[in-house]
Formats: C-alpha cells, sequence, structure tokens
C-alpha cells in the first residue's frame, strides 16, 4: 500500500467537488473492496474522500408504489429490511446469498454497484491486465479462467462482475440515482455496468466525478414467484460459479411475465429480454424454461477452463425458473442443496 | 486420582481467548525496526540489476538488502535442505515468488511502501511451470526420506501376478499442490546482541531453528536463542527454518537493530514449502474370491529445481503395509519444475498416497461386487507384511466395527445412484487410515517445590494442538500431583532439548521424558516404604526447599521388534445434486486407534479438525499456478478455497480404546495426522456411490460430475 490523504465529505455536493477537484481521489463507503484492492497496489488513490457519513441510509417509499435505497445503506440492513424481505425477497435472498455476515455488515449499496471483478490476474500487478493497466494485455484468455465470463467478452478482457445483489437488482428493473459536476441523472439498472469491449478499464458508465446516491425499485416485486439460486464451490464465503435470479408472474400454469438475469457469467450481470420473450406467454415447463435457456446461452462462449459454465448455466436457468414457477425458492438460510 | 486420559479444557484456553497468548510477532523489542520481503516476478533466469534509488529515498528506509549486497552465510551442506532455499546468495532465480530483496524501514507502512517501488531487472528463462508437461523426465530420488530407505520396494512378483490375475485395475489418480495456510504467518523478531543471536519466531522445531541459525551465521549453537511459546497452526510449513527468519537475522545483523519480518498471506505461497502435486499409477489385482494379489502403486511428485534441495511425496509407503497381498511394488520418483521446494504438509504422503491407495480398492470391490468394507477385511493384515513383524497392536478390525455401525454402514445399498432425494444423490463410501508412530530422543527438566507446585521444563512447541496442557497431565499423574499446580513451560530454546513437533510425535517423544524426569525427582527423596508418602510431605519431613532433576528418554528394542502404526477407519455421506453438480458432506464418522489417549478433549479437536482438513483436501483445496509465467494465481484465503462452517456436517469422532504400552511408555500413537487420511478417499468413494461417476483427481468439483 502507498500513502494517501484523507477527508471527509460533508455532503453530496462537497463530495462531488472534492473529487472533482482531485480525479486520482476515490470515494470510500464500506471499504471491503477498496482497502483490499489498496493493499495489492491495485487501486493507488492520491485520496480517499470518505463518504460512509453522509445521510445515505434510509430505504423509503417513492410515489409510485417502489422503494428508494440510500446508496450507504448496508447490504446486511437492505437484505433484512421488512419492506424488502416481504416485497422484494428475490433481492434479499441475492444480498444473503453474497459474502459473509461480517462483510455484509459494512459493505454499502453503492459498493456493492462499484465493486471490481474478482479476476486473479486483476489482482496480481506482476502480470499483464487491460483492466488494470490498459494496454498491457489479459492474462486471463490463455491463463486461468475457471472462474470468468462466458457471454459478451471481448479479446481484450473476459473478466465478470462478481456481485449478486446486482443480478437480482437488473432483473427487478430498478434504476440507480448519480450525482455529478453536472447535476443529477437516472441510469437504468441494465445500463449501469458495460461490457468489456475495447475499454475494460470501465466497469460502469458513471462519468468521473459522479457518485451513487440511491438506487430506486419499482413497484413489481415478483414476490410470489422467484429464486435466487446461486451455484459455487463452498457455501459462503465464495462467487457464484454462475447465479440466476428469476421471478415468474403466472396465470394458471402460463407465465404472463417473465424476469431472469444470470450472475458469474459476464462483465455485467447479464439480462436478455429475448429470452424473457420467450417465456411469455408460453406454460410452465420444463421445455419452456429450457427453450429459454438455449436462447439466452446462443452466443455462449467458454474459455479453457471455463467451458463448463455453458452447461451448468443451461441447468441451473431451468432449476431456478422450476423453483420460481413451483413457489420454492432457493433457501439462503438453511444452507443445505435443495 | 488420574489426569491422563481425562477430557481437561485447556490449561492455555484463557490465555488464547483473553490475548494474552503472546506470538513471535507481538513481542515488544525496543527499538524495533521492520522489514518486508519483495519477490521475483519471473519463473526462470536470473537477476541483472536492482533500481533503488527511488525506493531507498522514501520516508524511513534504512536499507535494502539484495544479492549485492547481502551477508554471505555459511553454506554448511550438512543443513536441512530447505533452509538454503533462495537467501539472497546469488543472481539466480529458480522460481516465481523467490525473495530477491528486504526492505528494511522504521516503520512497517514505509517499509511496504518503499518495496513496492523495488524495481529489478532480469534475464528470463522459460519457466517449467508444470510438472504434467515433463512425466518423463521423472528421476530417482537421490535421498528418499533422507536416506533411511531406498525409494522403491518389492516384495513377491507383482507384474507376473497381475498378468495372470482375473480381477484387475490399472489407473492414474492426480492430487494438487496444496499449502498449508495456517491462521498464523510466519513471522520473526531478531535481536542481536554482539555475537549473540535471539529469535522469536513461530516455528514447530526451535531446536532445529537453533541448529540452522547457528550454522548459517558461523556461530555456536549456545549463542542462538530461540523463543517460540505459542504457534498458530504449523501443519508442517513450519517444520523448517524457511528463509524469512534467516533473512530477519541477516537484517537485524546488518542494520544494527531488532529487525521484525512479518511474512504475508501472499507470500507464504512462495516462502515455505506446500504439499506437491502428485500422479500415482496404481496396477491392482484381485482373485475371484477378493483376495487381493498384486499392488504396484508407482507415485511421482513435483519438485523444484534440484540445486533447492530435494522433498519426495512417500505416497507409496502405506501401500506397502495395509493390506495382506504377496505381490507389492512401490516407486517413488520427481519431476523438476520451476517452482519453490516442496515440503511435509499434515500426514505427507499419507494422505496424497491414500486417495490414490483407498480409492482403487473400493474400485476393486465394485468389480468384484463386494461390499468395500468386507473387502478391506478379506485383506486384513494381521501383521506387517513389508517388515514381517507383528504390529505393536492394531485395533482398526474394531474402528472398522465401531464405525461401520455408527455411520449404519450395513444398510448401504450395494449400486451407486441407489439413495434420492429429489434432485439430490446421496452416496455413501468409506475408506481406512493409518498413519505411523514416530519417536524421538527427548529431554525434560522438573523440580518439585515443598509447597506443592512443580516446574516443568522442556524445549517443545504447542502448535495449538495441546500441548501445554497433556504434558501437565502426565506431569501430575507422575508427581501425584493436582494439573492446576504443574506449571509448565516450553517454547524456549534453553530448555532442554526436544525434537520438531511433526510426524504426529510429540505426546510420544516427549511425554515419556517427562514422565522419567518425574520417576528421576520421586527417585531422589523416596527411601523404601514411602512410596505412598506424597512429594511435597517427603521435602518436608527432610526440610528441602525442593527437589529436581533431568532425563532423556528415547525409544529401545521395541522399534526393532515391532511394527508401529495408529489406525481409522473413515465414513461419509455426501450429497450431490443430480442436475448441478454440488456436492456436500452430509454426514461423518471417524473411529480412531490413536493408543491410548492422554486428553479426550484435546484428541477429539485434533480428530475433528484432521477430518475438516481432509473434506477441504477432497473438495476444495488447490494452488493454481499461471501456466505461462508460474505465478501462484489464488495467493489468498479468498480464492484459495478451504471449508467454512457451513460446508461441515456434524462429525462423529470415535476414540477406539487401546490400552497398549509397548509403542512408549505412554501408549500413545499419536493422532495429529492420523484423521484426515482417508478422508478425501472416503469423499470421493461416496461421491460414486451416489453418481456412478470416478473421479481420480482432487479437488473434486462441480465440473467433474456434471455428465
Ligand atoms: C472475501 C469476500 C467475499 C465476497 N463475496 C461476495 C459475494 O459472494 N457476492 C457479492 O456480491 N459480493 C461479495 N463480496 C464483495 C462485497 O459485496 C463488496 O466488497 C462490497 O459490496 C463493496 O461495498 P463497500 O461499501 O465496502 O465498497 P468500498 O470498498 O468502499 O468501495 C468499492 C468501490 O466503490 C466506490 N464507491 C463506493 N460507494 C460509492 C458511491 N456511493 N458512489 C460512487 N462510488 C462509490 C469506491 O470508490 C470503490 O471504488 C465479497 C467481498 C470479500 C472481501
Ligand atoms: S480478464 Fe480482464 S481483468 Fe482479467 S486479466 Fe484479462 S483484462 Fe484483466
Amino acid at each position: 500500500m502507498i500513502g494517501f490523504q484523507y477527508s471527509r465529505a460533508q455532503d453530496v455536493a462537497d463530495a462531488v467537488r472534492q473529487i472533482a477537484a482531485e480525479p486520482s481521489a476515490k470515494f470510500i463507503a464500506g471499504g471491503t473492496n477498496l482497502i483490499d484492492l489498496m493493499k495489492q497496489d491495485v487501486e493507488r488513490p492520491s485520496r480517499l474522500i470518505d463518504i460512509s457519513r453522509l445521510p445515505l441510509r434510509s430505504v423509503e417509499e417513492t410515489a409510485s408504489g417502489g422503494l428508494r435505497i440510500g446508496a450507504l445503506v448496508p447490504n446486511a440492513d437492505l437484505a433484512y429490511h421488512p419492506l424488502i424481505a416481504q416485497r422484494y425477497p428475490m433481492l434479499a435472498s441475492s444480498i444473503l446469498a453474497g459474502a459473509s455476515a461480517q462483510l455484509r455488515n459494512m459493505a454499502s449499496t453503492g459498493g456493492n454497484l462499484l465493486q471490481r471483478t474478482r479476476c486473479y490476474y486483476f489482482y496480481d500487478t506482476a502480470t499483464p491486465c487491460n483492466k488494470r493497466v490498459p494496454g498491457s494485455g489479459c492474462s486471463a484468455i490463455a491463463g486461468l479462467n475457471r472462474m470468468h465470463a462466458i457471454l459478451g467478452t471481448s479479446e481484450s478482457c473476459i473478466a465478470t462482475h462478481p456481485s449478486d445483489m446486482c443480478v437480482a437488482l437488473v432483473a427487478l428493473d430498478a434504476t440507480v440515482h448519480v450525482a455529478g459536476p453536472a447535476g443529477a441523472r437516472v441510469i437504468a439498472f441494465a445500463d449501469f455496468h458495460r461490457l468489456p469491449g475495447d475499454e475494460p478499464q470501465r466497469d460502469t458508465t458513471l462519468q468521473d466525478g459522479e457518485i451513487v446516491t440511491a438506487v430506486e425499485l419499482p413497484e413489481r416485486g415478483f414476490s410470489a414467484h422467484y429464486t435466487y439460486l446461486k451455484i459455487r464451490d463452498r457455501l459462503s464465503y465464495a462467487f457464484a460459479l454462475v447465479s440466476v435470479a428469476a421471478g415468474l408472474e403466472l396465470e394458471g400454469d402460463r407465465i404472463k411475465d417473465a424476469r431472469l438475469a444470470l450472475g458469474g457469467v459476464a462483465h455485467k450481470p447479464w439480462r436478455d429480454p429475448t429470452a424473457e420473450t420467450a417465456l411469455r406467454g408460453q406454460p410452465a415447463s420444463q421445455a419452456t424454461f429450457a427453450s429459454a435457456a438455449t436462447i439466452l446461452l446462443r452466443d455462449a462462449k467458454g474459455y479453457e477452463h471455463n467451458r463448463f459454465k455453458i452447461d451448468l448455466a443451461r441447468r441451473a436457468i431451468v432449476r431456478a425458473l422450476t423453483q420460481a414457477a413451483a413457489g420454492t425458492p432457493q433457501l439462503q438460510s438453511s444452507k443445505k442443496i435443495a | 486420582m488420574a489426569f491422563i486420559g481425562q477430557g481437561l479444557d485447556r490449561v492455555d484456553g484463557r490465555l488464547k481467548v483473553t490475548g494474552g497468548a503472546q506470538y513471535a510477532a507481538e513481542f515488544r523489542v525496543p527499538d524495533l525496526v521492520h522489514a518486508v520481503l519483495v519477490q521475483s516476478t519471473i519463473g526462470a533466469g536470473a537477476i541483472t540489476g536492482f533500481s533503488l534509488a527511488a525506493a531507498q529515498s522514501m520516508p524511513g528506509v534504512l536499507t535494502i538488502i539484495t544479492p549485492e549486497n547481502a551477508l554471505k552465510l555459511h553454506a554448511e551442506s550438512n543443513l536441512p535442505q530447505a533452509i538454503r532455499a533462495p537467501l539472497l546468495q546469488d543472481m539466480d532465480v529458480h522460481y516465481n515468488g523467490q525473495h530477491v530483496a528486504v526492505v528494511v524501514a522504521e516503520a512497517l507502512e514505509q517499509a511496504d511502501a518503499a518495496a513496492a517501488r523495488v524495481r529489478v531487472q532480469y534475464r528470463r528463462d522459460e519457466p517449467i511451470t508444470s510438472m504434467d508437461a515433463v512425466l518423463d523426465q521423472a528421476y530417482l530420488p537421490k535421498s528418499f526420506r533422507n536416506g533411511e530407505r531406498p525409494a522403491d520396494s518389492r516384495r513377491g512378483d507383482p507384474d507376473g501376478a497381475f498378468t495372470a490375475a482375473q480381477v484387475k485395475l490399472d489407473a492414474v489418480y492426480v492430487t494438487p499442490i496444496e499449502h498449508h495456510n495456517p491462521m498464523e504467518p510466519h513471522a520473526t523478531i531478531a535481536r542481536w546482541d554482539g555475537n549473540q543471536l535471539t529469535v522469536w519466531t513461530a516455528t514447530q522445531g526451535i531446536s532445529g531453528t537453533q541448529q540452522s541459525l547457528a550454522a548459517l551465521f558461523g556461530i555456536d549453537p549456545k549463542d542462538v536463542r530461540v523463543i517460540c511459546p505459542y504457534v498458530g497452526g504449523g501443519f508442517g510449513c513450519k517444520g523448517n527454518t524457511w528463509p524469512p527468519a534467516t533473512l530477519a537475522a541477516m537484517a537485524a545483523k546488518l542494520v544494527g537493530r531488532p529487525v521484525k519480518l512479518a511474512v504475508t498471506r501472499a507470500q507464504m505461497f512462495t516462502s515455505n514449502g506446500y504439499r506437491p502435486r502428485t500422479v500415482q499409477s496404481l496396477r491392482f489385482a484381485a482373485d475371484q474370491q477378493g483376495h487381493l494379489v498384486s499392488m504396484r502403486h508407482d507415485g511421482i511428485s513435483q519438485m523444484s529445481q534440484p540445486v533447492l534441495g530435494e522433498f519426495a511425496e512417500p505416497v507409496g509407503l502405506a501401500t506397502e503395509m495395509l493390506y495382506a497381498c504377496p505381490n507389492v511394488a512401490v516407486t517413488h520418483r520427481l519431476v523438476a519444475t520451476n517452482a519453490p521446494l516442496p515440503t511435509y504438509m499434515r500426514a505427507p504422503g499419507e494422505a496424497s498416497g491414500n486417495f490414490a491407495l483407498e480409492s482403487a480398492i473400493d474400485e476393486l470391490a465394485v468389480a468384484l461386487k463386494q461390499n468395500p468394507l468386507d473387502f478391506r477385511m478379506r485383506n486384513y493384515a494381521e501383521q506387517d507384511p513389508h517388515e514381517n513383524k507383528p504390529f505393536a497392536s492394531k485395533a482398526l478390525r474394531e474402528c472398522y466395527r465401531q464405525g461401520a455401525e455408527a455411520f449404519g454402514w450395513s444398510r448401504r445399498p450395494s449400486e451407486p445412484r441407489a439413495m434420492r432425494d429429489g434432485n439430490v444423490l446421496i452416496g455413501w463410501g468409506m475408506a481406512t487410515s493409518t498413519y505411523p508412530t514416530h519417536r524421538m530422543a527427548a529431554n525434560a527438566y522438573v523440580r518439585v517445590n515443598a509447597d506443592g507446585t512443580a516446574l516443568v521444563q522442556v524445549g517443545t512447541q504447542d502448535l495449538g494442538t495441546g500441548t501445554y496442557t497433556v504434558m501437565s497431565q502426565i506431569a501430575a499423574d507422575e508427581l501425584g500431583l493436582p494439573v492446576q499446580r504443574i506449571h509448565l513451560e516450553l517454547g524456549d530454546s534453553r530448555f532442554p532439548h526436544a525434537p520438531v513437533s511433526g510426524g504426529s510425535m510429540t505426546v510420544a517423544s516427549v511425554g515419556p521424558a517427562i514422565k522419567t524426569a518425574c520417576q528421576a525427582v520421586r527417585a531422589k527423596l523416596s527411601n523404601d516404604g514411602d512410596t505412598n508418602v506424597a512429594l511435597p510431605e517427603l521435602l518436608a519431613r527432610r526440610n528441602m526447599p525442593s527437589v529436581e532433576a533431568s532425563s532423556e528418554a528415547k525409544s529401545g528394542e521395541e522399534q526393532k521388534r515391532y511394527s508401529m502404526h495408529a489406525f481409522g477407519a473413515q465414513f461419509a455421506e455426501v450429497r450431490v445434486d443430480a442436475d448441478l453438480g454440488e456436492i456436500r458432506v452430509s454426514r461423518y464418522v471417524g473411529a480412531f486407534d490413536g493408543g491410548r489417549i492422554i486428553n479426550t478433549k484435546t484428541a477429539r479437536s485434533q480428530l475433528i479438525g484432521g477430518i475438516v482438513f481432509g473434506i477441504g483436501m477432497a473438495l476444495l483445496e488447490e494452488t493454481h499456478v499461471d501456466g505461462e509465467t508460474g505465478r501462484v494465481v489464488n495467493a489468498n484465503v479468498s480464492e484459495y478455497l478451504m471449508p467454512v462452517n457451513a460446508d461441515i456436517p456434524d462429525i462423529q469422532a470415535i476414540l477406539v480404546p487401546n490400552d497398549e504400552l509397548v509403542s512408549n511408555s505412554l501408549g500413545a500413537k499419536g493422532i495429529g495426522e492420523l484423521p484426515m487420511v482417508g478422508v478425501a478417499a472416503a469423499v470421493a468413494n461416496a461421491v460414486y456411490h451416489a453418481t456412478g461417476v470416478r473421479v481420480r483427481k482432487l479437488p473434486i468439483r462441480i465440473e467433474d460430475l456434471l455428465v
């Protein structure tokens, strides 16, 4: 770790002002990702602007029947918030599937969105990595890539976005509220994270100097038929090899509306409208689920160690939709395989 | 009242949970400065130069040690090999992550920041990063088991018997590189007073560290004092004096101030050995009735470059003695790569070899359509078939019986994929466990005071296993004093010499030394007729303030007459998601013959801990090395996966009674390594039983079961 300055932001406007004045500074919220990266010399901010005391810690109902979640609401508080548990259990479940209890206590909503990839090489400054040092090359494409992406990859980067929470947020059509030097704006969740293309150093569409202030959920929570299925090597404290957020609205045994998003497979939480279209109007059957999986994975591409994820993702989609349709979501509290 | 055999709480438990127990890095030494290691970023080649100006000008920096200004050490050829591992004595680079410089600064943060600015220039060679690519270059170890025995053995005619046999198996099993990752990383504080060196260091062997450091710095061992009252786990990686301890002492000498060097978690992956990858070919055969007629076990294990020393994973030793089979051949070979020197890791050879051996036994049982337990019983070795000697004792039959009964083994359906619960396939598997009973000479000092207290000093160390507690129990019983009145001191090289805490031999080695020293104390006071009088009373009668004695204990004739081993039976239930391939161990029973048990509570902790270690080996642990650069890519405990609480089911650990006193005067066989031997095979065999898929490599992962 190298030396850095530290200051506290007084309010959102002050935070934006401070970072505009010193572009090599970084915001720090829970610090559970940023501090690790600083210890590895991957992030070398000249200054930490502490936003953790800003008044962005509440969960409020919106006029349109949804919820507005402050950027500093801790992951644990969000998961156990009664309104979330009741109306958006898919989101609660995705949060509880992630990290560990201690990390969830520290981690913030905004920080979860902006956490960086867990690609081994990104963490090791002795190896080439386009995301860390643009133009230096990608060590993972011909290296160890078991945890890497199978969808939306590029020649420059095959990293995944590691968040569980974001998979549910994209499935639920959330929006991200940001403030910046040019004022406030709202970004659709599906547009917040980006694919690597030839600029893998950019994880999101956030502009320089912008701060996330809130995440907003629309009214529909798919609370009757949902699941968050996470497949990983151990039962806690491990990132998803593949995860699936599924929400269904059923009319009899017919699917009226569907949401389907995947984690662990791409540079962003992956949601594919064509797969959802393929589900709509169809019977809630294994055949329907399997064809939606085929559509979603039509362009999937495997690398030496992660090829199995294509097959695994297909099976996971079918299982998740089956769980959602049956109203038997994957439990995160009872740590047993279903 | 006898303390031996009781489940006493740890005598140091309170100190540990209240933070009062001081570990190596926690000692307060005035005037202390800090050292940080810089490691190579290439896999093979040589250093051609350093750019140090930027780092040197950083605040607080005192010196930067490189091969260009390092102290020349005395490279005595009789030193253990591991400690000759790179010590900044030349510019060669043998593996990625080799220590190439040490930055010393006033504060840790300053040393760390400066270390990040050290630039090294290299001449790069092509590293050999994978043993699999060079298996055809396997070679015979120069000095297998330090020359105690040949690397190969043979009895009967295994190849002829294999050719003639009816039921055969010919299979290759692979185990990965694993790292010990004890909770406490290596740490050393080194201080020179003139020509005398004191080190506070995390080690499994204070006596070995004393010898090594004395030899390297060319001083008398009496001038080296090693202090290590507590160790936060070792599992083998603290058995040698690895470079960081030596480099701390070198840095202290060069800056003329005490130096602390604590290895980071990432550096632990290239600083202190690892369990090498193995590729094991097994050719086993049986007759139609299920008698083993041929066993051939050819093991190859991964090595560093040979200049760094030698370590061969002894995978075949248990194959020689575990079953009654007339025709057996075992070989051990090495393959040189650009990796650090491997070393002992909990049950070295036994754990990795047993995965192959006990998987193969299961495969043969399947081929014979016999229950795996019956098949093992049919080939039970009543005496050691390799050494042709009786066992000092062997309660394995009782382990099988008690384990099977507790597990419910008799209800096991013989076909795979026969038990199902919704999407989940359930399977039951078992394996045999064995580990040799080792012992080395040890010494102890005992003093009994007239106030009824006693002081015991011994130069051993407590890895966290409970040495303080069990040694106090042994002394208490022998002196006839309450255990609370025994004050036990260890972890200081000024105390009487004891061996390294490895090979599960501490109780068997140090226990008898304490016992004989206690007997010597009593002998000094007892006349005929007063053997039943308490020692404090005898002291009072003679008006003596105290009485003391020192004593050595070592093995005798029994070593020649008997084969000595601990045994166990492992039973696992796994649940495997039929579609998604996720594997969980859902039930576990292990039954063990560890000889006489001194403390049932600390023993049970060892057994349960060993089984957890084994579950990690079966399903999670693996060090990944980049094929191009030879760098460890998962050098952290987030991506080097070990089981978490949620992965571990209820474990039933059964202590099978065995009161034999032949192996040593305490009858202790050692239980540190035994419980993890066989776990991986039991789990793999259960996975087969659940799914019908035989996985012959570790760890077993989701992708292996997506069929
Ligand atoms: C061992 C381990 C296991 C984990 N396992 C999982 C898992 O299984 N699933 C999972 O989803 N996550 C997992 N995590 C990641 C964890 O969820 C994230 O580290 C956490 O959510 C980050 O939040 P934070 O508040 O601590 O962010 P910080 O570390 O404070 O910040 C992260 C980044 O976000 C930026 N930032 C923070 N807040 C804002 C804001 N309001 N506006 C703009 N920028 C901001 C910071 O500048 C920084 O770049 C794991 C983490 C660890 C260490
Ligand atoms: S996958 Fe992306 S993050 Fe990983 S090494 Fe390649 S460029 Fe870097």
